[in-house]
């Protein structure tokens, strides 16, 4: 019973949609005001929402039925035993157990996958090119985002719990206050953002030229349950990155104010990068991910392994 | 009024359709996405798949090669859906009313729920179109 209100309520489903879509409420209206416009009202991701749940499905002719229905579910899924992980190691880093930085790693690749077997599944010529795009950048990105990821991991000694990290930095200070620490922030925040699947690393979705990607053929539920996978991995993964490099949220009141000022400005990174930055090509994305971003990752490990 | 329909009205998510037009409307309904007018202040987004639309705002005349094709695209466009007629062609085929390339006026092929006049209509025409047409709608459910 227990387990069960953690996956579907407090910091599970509910809670992570809940402040998932007030995040993408927070991207479009920072990007509103980045283009001088006034932007949406408050409401306006969770109205959008409910509206697709009240639109019609359809199944396109073409399209595996199984597969499409059952994908856009296991991305939602997906993101939000991550997010329950993440928050329920934050609340109590004692609850950990052995490799669960691994199991997080795993899970946050679902939603990319589930976007791959949608748009496949769809039987659109546009979206399997959206999602040709959508794999090619997932295996650009993972290597230097498993690399960064590995920094903290050699810095606290071999640590390979979440809980354990929390507890290392809270005594031995944040490890993006380490040059090996901080350059693996970098790299870490140009992997999410193509994790995330935005500008300049939004070929798959283009929507000048691919109007949409492997989402194209998506309408009603199945649709809305993408839009809101989308929304809660804007949230979920700066929390991570904020518990595996600045040190975590404390639940205690004046300092959890603190926690979201961390998740918030990694947030207003993202959308500031997104708006500043014109569209890579997906040659270019990979060039870029297997080159220096790779060669920069490197460098942090190996200051790591220094000590630096 | 169901909330299905109010969060349709509050967040109707725009299909651009043009068959036939001389792309003048075109640039005007673009013109409503520009920072002086922003409609996403009112919820409404430009979306490139029919799949994901509200509302189509139909631009041109149409012709009797696109007549089957607007057809196909309203069938596509997931049910409850609004048509918007942009511009005097769209409207009663304008001036090429007669032209052997004309089939039947818009409202002939899929039903429409509101016109817009103009060549080309203002950007404020446009969303006092939709702002009417919101209004139409609630009056109708009420």
């Amino acid at each position: 019973m227990k387990v069960l209100f953690y996956f579907l309520i407090l910091p599970g489903f509910l809670f992570t949609a809940a402040a998932g879509l007030l995040s993408s409420w927070i991207d479009r209206k920072v990007t509103a005001r980045v283009q001088w416009r006034v932007g949406p009202p408050f409401l306006q991701p969770l109205i959008d929402i409910v509206k697709l749940l009240g639109k019609e499905t359809i199944l396109p002719s073409t399209a595996n039925k199984i597969t499409f229905l059952l994908s856009p579910v296991i991305g939602l899924v997906g993101i939000t035993l991550v997010s329950t992980l993440l928050w329920i190691m934050d609340a109590n880093p004692n609850a950990s157990f052995i490799g669960d930085l691994i199991v997080v790693l795993y899970l946050l690749a679902i939603p990319s996958i589930s976007v791959i077997m949608g748009g496949f599944s769809s039987g659109n010529p546009i979206a399997s090119i959206g999602a040709s795009r959508e794999m090619k950048l997932l295996l650009s990105y993972e290597l230097p985002f498993i690399l960064a990821i590995l920094v903290p991991v050699i810095k606290s000694g071999g640590l390979i719990k979440i809980g354990q990290l929390l507890n290392y930095q809270a005594h031995n200070g944040v490890f993006a206050g380490s040059a090996s620490g901080a350059i693996a922030l970098v790299v870490a925040i140009i992997c999410m953002q193509a994790k995330l699947a935005l500008v300049p690393f939004d070929m798959p979705e283009a929507e000048t030229e691919l109007i949409g990607g492997p989402i194209i053929e998506y309408s009603g539920t199945v649709l809305a349950m993408y839009k809101l996978t989308r929304a809660m991995m804007l949230f979920t993964l700066p929390v991570f990155l904020v518990i595996i490099f600045i040190g975590g949220i404390e639940l205690a009141f004046p300092a959890a104010i603190w926690g979201i000022l961390k998740i918030v400005g990694l947030l207003v990174i993202i959308i500031l990068i997104r708006n500043t930055n014109p569209r890579l090509r997906i040659d270019q994305a990979v060039k870029l991910f297997w080159g220096p971003i790779t060669g920069l990752a490197v460098l942090a490990v190996v200051l790591a392994f220094l000590g630096k | 009024m169901s909330i299905k329909l109010k969060a349709l009205l509050k967040s109707p998510w725009v299909f651009h359709l043009c068959s036939g037009s001389c792309n003048n409307c075109d640039i005007e309904i673009l013109d409503c996405i520009t920072p002086r007018y922003d409609i996403e202040r009112f919820g409404m987004l430009l979306v490139g798949s029919v799949r994901h639309a509200d509302v189509l705002l139909c631009t041109g005349i149409v012709n009797k090669l696109g007549e089957s094709r607007v057809k196909r695209i309203y069938n596509q466009t997931p049910k409850p859906c609004l048509v918007v007629a942009v511009g005097n062609c769209a409207n009663s085929q304008g001036v090429f009313r007669g032209s052997y390339a004309c089939g039947k006026p818009l409202d002939q092929v899929i039903p429409v729920d509101i016109y817009i006049p103009g060549c080309p209509p203002k950007p404020e025409a446009i969303i006092l179109g939709v702002v009417k047409l919101i209004e139409k709608i609630k009056g109708k459910k009420k």
